[in-house]
């Protein structure tokens, strides 16, 4: 693949965007719900917080590090929780699961810039580091946190 | 038994000569896209095969097939010799005493679990200390965890210093009256670094303990000959060298051979079983049950003639020039920080490193559409991570047909991957 291919797919302006300039990457104060996420074998690390207010997400957050797929889909992710219900943010994450599984656009309400990462689902080696993020906000959700979430299938071999 | 020097394998030694070996290398003639030739640089991973390899592997199947041992037909017979055959290859290779030492399994990991399971649970006792190193692979980690938790054991590590050496006054402190095993890679897998076992192997000997080696990045890539290098053990891997995937060697001393129990029960591994027990076959034999991966081990013979037709003192030679090279010409690159020593006698041809501002992951990536193969992660070494305080490293590693001229692209490349990643943090 070329490098104007690799644009094309994988490495959308719109990603490097939020890689570059991540959103919502910041502390969350006294939030309701956290959890971390990583891929030991890339070194992706990802911890999501959030503040749920009723059934509303009013606040979210999250720090890590990790290559540009995966800091870029938590900037995104963040942007599309932040004042939508938990029941919405729970179809967020099986939407991009979707979309990462079938390739084609989640077409998620009101947020565009997701579709950017469809292109991910030509990639599966990056699949892992495009999902990490909503795992770990699902994870979050699920159980306030508690057992670190990883979207490395491989993460129990020694590799 | 003879007792063979590998110096004298009656093999004919050719020069070497760069484009011919890389004529016998089909997969290097590969377009990863149109008019984008395969730079392959992940070695340490697993090398790439000659047509001689795998010609031996087809012609194995297409004329001799049959399983082996105890068969009275022709191609049984046949297979069972070309099979042994492959076993003295090895052991001439390793200067190995005897042929019957070289024990096949199926990868270095299954050697070493081997010698844990079979020597090290019935041999080693509560309190009992074993010594690595922090630097190892996670293959030799985790079974002297595993036996730490089942028999109390107590595992200790020769530390890291931050030029990727091992610390080894520290060593002199850890090697003590209650080692009784010094398990220890002779080269990194994540750094390169080639361990002196000339300083480390006597200080184990000198307190009585047994010595094994992880030689899966050494034996592929130096001179070894274990009878110089005074240890007990030898792991390592066919698919490193040449040879196919799903072969590894266990060499080891025949006394403690002998006196170990057997890894797994069943076909092959026993001279007699009744109802109530079974007594055990001799070594080799006592630790291959089942059919053995009799296919790829004939194939793994026909690597060790090519190595042998080269010379491990050619092939060494050729990587650590082509490593020096590689040094200084990454060392130029804006951003990159090799980890590692950066002196080409100290370590073999791996080389891990950083580009400032893009995660390896993202490095890997765009180098592969450039043809350049690299790995990127951990390489299950996470330790090693820990104390460069890294989550990952961008890895290229080298074998006896890469050139200077590969080099270059991945250097050129490395430029690319900063220019598309510009001003990313």
């Amino acid at each position: 693949m070329s490098d104007a291919g690799l644009m094309e797919d994988l490495y959308r302006e719109i990603i490097l965007d939020h890689y570059r300039q991540p959103r919502n990457r910041h502390a969350v104060e006294s939030p309701s719900c956290s959890a971390d996420g990583s891929n030991p074998l890339c070194g992706d690390q990802v911890t999501v917080s959030v503040v749920v207010d009723g059934d509303r997400i009013t606040e979210v957050g999250f720090s890590g590090q990790g290559c540009s797929i995966s800091q870029a889909s938590a900037s995104m992710m963040t942007e599309y929780v932040r004042g939508r219900t938990v029941a919405e943010a729970r179809a967020g994450v099986d939407a991009f699961q979707q979309m990462m599984t079938t390739g084609t656009v989640a077409g998620l309400d009101g947020f565009d810039d997701i579709d950017a990462l469809v292109g991910v689902a030509k990639f599966p080696a990056r699949v892992k580091c495009a999902s990490l993020a909503w795992k770990t906000l699902e994870q979050a959700l699920n159980e306030g946190g508690g057992v670190p979430v990883t979207t490395d299938e491989r993460n129990h071999t020694n590799g | 038994m003879t007792i063979a020097d590998p110096r004298d394998t009656g093999v004919q030694r050719l020069p070497f000569d760069l484009a011919r070996i890389r004529r016998d290398f089909p997969i290097l003639k590969r377009e990863i896209a149109p008019g984008v030739p395969l730079v392959y640089l992940d070695n340490a991973a697993t090398s790439q095969k000659p047509v001689q390899v795998i010609a031996e592997l087809t012609r194995f199947y297409r004329d001799h097939n049959a399983n082996i041992h105890r068969g009275v037909h022709t191609l049984s017979v046949e297979s069972t010799e070309l099979y042994e055959a492959a076993r003295a290859k090895v052991a001439r290779f390793i200067n190995a005493p005897k042929t019957e030492e070289i024990i096949f399994t199926r990868n270095t990991t299954e050697s070493l679990n081997l010698v844990a399971h079979a020597w090290a649970r019935k041999f080693l006792h509560e309190g009992d200390e074993v010594v690595i190193s922090e630097i190892e692979h996670h293959s030799n980690i985790v079974p002297w965890q595993m036996l730490r938790d089942a028999r109390g054991i107590v595992l200790r590590y020769i530390p890291m210093l931050p030029d990727g050496t091992l610390d080894l006054d520290a060593a002199r402190k850890i090697i003590g009256p209650r080692t009784k095993l010094l398990s220890i890679t002779a080269m990194s897998n994540a750094l390169g670094t080639i361990v002196p076992l000339d300083v480390l192997v006597p200080l184990a000997k000198a307190q009585g303990a047994v010595v094994m080696v992880d030689g899966a990045q050494s034996v592929p890539h130096l001179p070894v000959d274990v009878q110089a290098l005074d240890i007990d053990f030898l792991a390592f891997s066919a698919h490193k060298m040449l040879g196919p995937t799903g072969i590894g060697i266990l060499w080891g001393k025949m006394a403690l051979l002998d006196a170990m129990d057997p890894f797994l029960g069943g076909g092959d591994m026993i001279l007699t079983v009744s109802m109530e027990r079974s007594t055990w076959a001799e070594v080799p034999a006592k630790f291959e049950a089942g059919t053995p991966n009799v296919a790829d081990a004939i194939a793994f013979g026909a690597a060790i003639d090519y190595l042998d037709a080269l010379g491990m003192d050619a092939v060494r030679e050729h990587e650590r020039e082509i490593t020096d090279y590689a040094l200084r010409r990454l060392a130029d690159v804006p951003g990159v920080s090799i980890f590692g020593p950066m002196d080409a006698n100290l370590r073999g041809g791996v080389i891990s490193f950083e580009l400032e501002g893009v995660h390896p992951h993202d490095i890997g990536q765009v180098l592969d559409t450039h043809g350049v193969a690299i790995r990127t992660g951990h390489h299950c070494a996470q330790p090693v991570m820990l104390a460069l305080n890294v989550p990952a490293t961008a890895r290229a590693s080298f074998y006896l047909y890469n050139t200077t001229d590969e080099v270059d692209k991945l250097a050129t490349s490395l430029q690319e991957v900063t220019r598309f990643f510009g001003g990313a943090r």
